[in-house]
């Protein structure tokens, strides 16, 4: 049988269900719609000759040659360290939470009453990061461990009480972490001051004058030491204290809140997470008590529902860039939530018992190779650390490391005379044997060979006899100072002493998956998210060892497979959006807006255009914009929106004339965050070029545009793409994201680098090739490679018709629901014809004056119709966006709108004083199972039309686990780490 | 519940009580009711200098975080810990029990009365 082509299981609607919605939209064929709905003057021709985007490939195809592309990578033993390291990811949690869509195609919680089965997962996460960094509160979760240590240094400024502009930075800190915190601090005029840190008490200590201090504990070369004279120093000057730590270390070394430190930042890759060649994993970060308003991104607290029971919520809202805008306390929104959840269950599974063991067992592994090596006459660096080693080689650190590398194991070269070498929980004895080996340090009879798999083979065998016949090094002296053991306690809540056994840790992930509503169960139809489809085959090589298992700094060699696939999509993203060159580093969409006004930076100041610092964001921008604008060392100057949303263009000419000399930017979003296409784009693109400025085309909304437009052809210098909206990737239930940043030619050169780049070299749109030269903004060279090949599958399998094909029904879904419901609730935004975007904005404001039944009221009902809420009071306070994308089916569709509909007769009744403003449907949503079944049912409508709005919903029916929560108690009693069993009974 | 036409108003949405050479200040029920349910405020600790129409604390609610502006130069001579403890105060009684900052005032600026701060606000 053929193949059905891969687009008609991505998009929902057939021909048949398109035609029925083009009728109520008013036209005769989707080419008439689109051809009205997108401004003729930017609309493009698209040649599917010129195209790089190859012809669509089937399912089967495409992953046949993603395996292609996986066996042109080699998994070499990593002992890089630095921040990766191996580990072994629960077969439970692989199978029930990475595996499972239950979990990966949730949306942020930002309605908490359908989402505290993975508030739960967050929280325990938060739990674990604060008990082991011994501090009060932990976020959930940063995207990676260098960007939290910039985060941190950014705390550290807006909470310090000293004056100082100096940040101090350990010599021994990751040296990825420490391009990034250099470079970040420069765009906002910190300076870093690098030093050697060591126990010192002398008060002229240049720490004494800074606003605070990063500390690598232990420390980049493993050594580990005590940082608390140095903190205490920065403290007296009113400092303070960020302390990057390994959670793993923690487990048996004093933790940093131990040691006065205010705030703790790292990773917890090592906690069950591939290495996945960089990321996705959750970086964290964790303050002291009296900080926590100050915690940038996203922060989980328990409050309490309408029936008085613990629920939980993401805490301190009003603090975050999409509320603060310039004056946020970070630009981060997407978080990394599926790798949080995967760390927080490899605690849960495993227990402070199990990660003792494991740590122990690490440092083990580590101590048993310094005996060993030492034995062989080789001096070990530091005799103090947990499981890294820098071994003394003099002169042959490099050609020792090649030859390491063609035995299959990666060593660090830290200097021509020093190697670096991180074990981990997957190392064992035969692991043990072959680094022994490669260092001859056994005695066993070499086996002669001269091909490299056949050589590797041979040495384990050789490492077996050796095994056999080396000394048996019994006792091992400790290698942690004995000040610097852990006394205090962790992980001492119940969940994490109870899922021992593969069974219960099973049912506890079901449990929790089973209290969510993700895209597994219905639509979510948030509008700016673009909830669509991701495809299970799209998700298959993200577990392939070959791109799981892969160190982000390892060799060129060992990578060809993921550079060819990077180059591809980079190539194929420019295409599609009229760019020449593509970074694929930047781990959100936050991050590549920051990239992106960096280039515009980095180009303006190669031309000496130093005071071009201005930036225009118009009023309908999303928040994130000004944060990002602002961390880019950029002013934000507001340009007015009229009465349509659409950028104010006398408004826009007079901002410009004002600051002419100082114009660096204008950031916009297109179609606008009001779903609409606006006309002017082209004219507003000209008046700032005309000025010098830079054009910043925010990509958010790219899903309404790809295949008819192209940001680069109608004005864009730069923009981000979101993939885990356009392309694919899953939202995670709020991560991981991957924001690659698009560029003309001329600001290419000013895109991310990374000093560990296997590749500086990047293939532009026309053949030729350019260097990415500025700043790092992510960890890792290629951000978080490992689920590329999801956005690379659906490029692939839909090819750019295809491509086109899913605008178009993402556009008339939008407009057949503005059609459907125009009747009911009036669209706030539509374009010349009548038309919106790929999103609809429902206005509720006059209703809600009419009634007293609020956008949160409508939003909980939906939940007992079995839906997720629409973004709620975004752009505009008192709406609905909704955006149902192309890959829902017209079933879904119109079951949705008929749930509006009947909504509306509901408000309606309340307007009409049938039911009390206070008491009904509505304002007492959403029902739980227990609130109709327990006790006296004392309101004026009854049990069925509570629960069973809709008759289908009898076999189907979703039940939220707790009621409205209540938003102001969480925030005036904030509490962010499990609750103690008690409170649930 | 404080006499509204005795208080004196900024455009910054407070309200100034002069008493003698002391100015007891908050926030306008207007301002109150715009925050929605305040969660946490940070008020400045007596003895603190303030300059008039400097940022010198945070009022923030769950849909925003609002900033606290000096409406006069002078010294504080005592906060309201009680609407740190129970913020709620300030929505249940913005302009008695919900008072923010007493601050000795070295020079009183223009103010608005009553009347033109209900026409700033449109009522």
């Amino acid at each position: 049988m053929t193949q059905l082509p891969f687009s008609s299981r991505h998009i929902g609607t057939d021909a048949a269900a398109q035609s029925h919605m083009l009728e109520a939209v008013g036209y005769s064929s989707v080419a008439e719609l689109m051809a009205a709905a997108v401004p003729r003057a930017i609309q493009f021709d698209r040649s599917l000759a010129d195209s790089l985007v190859p012809p669509a490939a089937t399912e089967r195809e495409a992953v046949a040659e993603l395996r292609a592309l996986a066996a042109q990578n080699r998994v070499s033993t990593s002992y890089l360290g630095l921040g990766y390291y191996d580990t072994i990811t629960p077969a439970v949690i692989k199978r029930n939470v990475l595996e499972n869509p239950s979990w990966y195609t949730a949306y942020t919680p930002y309605q908490p009453e359908i989402s505290q089965g993975r508030l739960e997962a967050l929280i325990n996460f938060q739990t674990m990061v604060a008990d082991l960094t011994g501090l009060a509160t932990a976020n959930a979760s940063m995207l990676d461990e260098s960007t939290a240590a910039v985060e941190g240094m950014l705390l550290a400024r807006r909470a310090s009480k000293s004056t100082s502009r100096r940040f101090i930075v350990d010599a021994d800190a990751f040296p990825q972490t420490k391009a990034l915190l250099r470079s970040r601090a420069e765009a906002v005029g910190i300076e870093i001051v690098e030093m050697v840190l060591d126990a010192v008490d002398h008060p002229a200590h240049p720490a004494a004058d800074a606003f605070g201090v990063f500390i690598q504990y232990p420390g980049a070369s493993g050594r580990v030491w005590n940082p608390a004279d140095v903190i205490e120093i920065v403290h007296q000057a009113g400092g303070i204290a960020v302390v990057g730590a390994d959670l793993l270390a923690l487990a048996l070394i004093t933790s940093p809140g131990e040691l006065g430190a205010d705030v703790a930042i790292g990773t917890t890759q090592r906690f069950g997470v591939p290495m996945g060649f960089g990321g996705p994993h959750a970086g964290y970060m964790s303050v002291r008590a009296g900080l926590e308003r100050q915690l940038p991104g996203r922060l989980v607290g328990v409050s309490v529902d309408a029936a008085g029971h613990p629920a939980y919520r993401l805490s301190l809202q009003a603090r975050e860039q999409h509320i603060r805008r310039e004056k946020a306390t970070s630009n981060i929104c997407t978080a990394q939530v599926l790798l949080a959840v995967m760390a927080g269950m490899y605690a849960v599974y495993h227990g402070p018992d199990g990660l003792r063991a494991i740590a122990s067992e690490v440092n083990r592994a580590a101590r048993s190779l310094a005996a060993r090596l030492a034995a062989a006459g080789y001096e070990i660096v530091h005799g103090d650390y947990f499981d890294t080693l820098q071994v003394r080689v003099p002169g042959r650190a490099r050609g020792l490391a090649e030859h390491a590398h063609s035995q299959g194991i990666l060593l660090r070269v830290d200097d021509d005379d020093t190697i670096g070498i991180a074990v981990d929980e997957t190392t064992g004895d035969a692991e043990l044997l072959q680094l022994a080996i490669v260092f001859d340090a056994v005695t066993a009879p070499p086996i002669a060979t001269t091909d490299a798999r056949a050589a590797s083979e041979a040495n384990l065998e050789r490492a077996r006899r050796a095994s056999a016949a080396a000394e048996e090094i019994t006792e091992v002296a400790p290698s942690l100072p004995e000040h610097l053991v852990r006394t205090s306690d962790f992980l001492t809540h119940p969940v994490f002493n109870t899922h021992r056994s593969e069974t219960s840790m099973m049912r506890y992930l079901k449990r929790l998956a089973d209290y969510d509503y993700a895209l597994d169960r219905g639509m979510i139809p948030l509008g700016s998210c673009t909830m669509k489809l991701n495809a299970a085959s799209e998700m298959e090589a993200v577990t392939w060892r070959e791109f799981a298992g892969i160190h982000p700094f390892a060799p060129k060699s060992d990578v060809g497979g993921y550079l060819e696939l990077i180059g591809q999509l980079e190539r194929w993203l420019a295409d599609v959006t009229g760019y020449d060159s593509v970074s694929l580093q930047p781990n959100a969409g936050s991050q590549g807006e920051l990239a992106g006004l960096l280039a515009i930076r980095g180009y303006h100041r190669s031309r000496g255009d130093v005071d071009r610092t201005v930036c225009l964001i118009p009023s309908s921008a999303h928040g994130t914009n000004a944060a990002s604008a602002v961390l880019a060392g950029m002013k934000v100057v507001v340009v007015a929106c009229d009465e349509l949303g659409n950028v104010d263009l006398d408004d826009l000419r007079a901002k410009i004339d004002q600051h002419a000399a100082g114009l660096a930017a204008l950031m916009i979003t297109y179609p606008s965050t009001h779903g609409v296409y606006e006309h002017e784009v082209t004219e507003i693109c000209r008046l700032v070029h005309e000025a010098g400025g830079q054009v910043y085309v925010d990509g958010a909304n790219l899903n309404a545009l790809l295949g008819f437009a192209r940001f680069g052809d109608f004005g864009g210098d730069v923009s981000h793409l979101n993939l885990h909206k356009t392309f694919c990737i899953p939202h995670g239930g709020g991560g991981p994201g991957v924001g690659p940043v698009a560029a003309k030619a001329h600001l290419a050169p000013f895109l991310p680098g990374h000093m560990f780049a296997q590749d500086a070299g990047h293939l532009l749109i026309d053949g030729s090739r350019v260097e990415h030269a500025g700043g790092p903004i992510s960890a890792a060279p290629y951000g978080s490679p490992s689920i590329l090949p999801i956005s690379w599958a659906y490029v692939r399998m839909m090819g750019l018709e295809g491509l086109a094909d899913a605008t178009a029904s993402a556009v008339l879904a939008a407009n057949y629901i503005a059609a459907r419901l125009a009747p009911h609730f009036p669209v706030l935004y539509t374009g010349e014809n009548g038309l919106v975007a790929h999103e609809c904005i429902l206005d509720l404001r006059a209703i809600t004056a009419a009634s007293g039944v609020s956008v949160d009221d409508v939003a909980k009902r939906l939940v007992d119709y079995g839906f997720h809420a629409p973004t709620m009071s975004f752009p505009v306070p008192g709406t609905l966006m909704v955006e149902p994308t192309e890959s829902e089916d017209l079933a879904e569709i119109d079951r949705f709108v008929e749930a509006m509909i009947r909504i509306k007769q509901e408000i309606d009744s309340v307007a009409a004083g049938e039911w009390p403003a206070d008491d009904n449907p509505l304002r007492n949503a959403p029902h739980t199972a227990q609130s109709v079944i327990e006790g006296e049912w004392a309101h004026p409508y009854d049990r069925e039309r509570a629960v069973y709005p809709v008759h289908l919903l009898v076999r189907g029916k979703y039940w939220p686990p707790v009621r409205r929560i209540d938003q102001a108690y969480g925030d005036r009693n904030l509490v962010c780490a499990c609750p103690p069993p008690e409170a649930f009974e | 519940m404080t006499d509204q036409s005795e208080l004196r108003y900024t455009s910054e949405h407070e309200w100034v009580l002069v008493e003698g050479t002391v100015a007891t200040i908050g926030i306008t029920a207007y301002a109150a009711a715009q925050l929605g349910d305040i969660v946490y405020l940070d008020l400045p600790a007596a003895g603190t200098q303030i300059a008039g129409g400097s940022v010198v604390g945070e009022i923030e609610s769950t849909k925003s975080v609002g900033e606290l502006f000096a409406p006069v130069d002078g010294t504080v001579v005592e906060k309201n810990a009680a609407v740190e403890d129970a913020p709620e105060l300030v929505n249940s009684d913005p302009l008695g029990a919900g008072w923010l900052l007493k601050v000795e005032f070295t020079e009183l600026p223009e103010l608005l009365s009553l009347a033109e701060y209900n026409a700033l606000i449109g009522e």
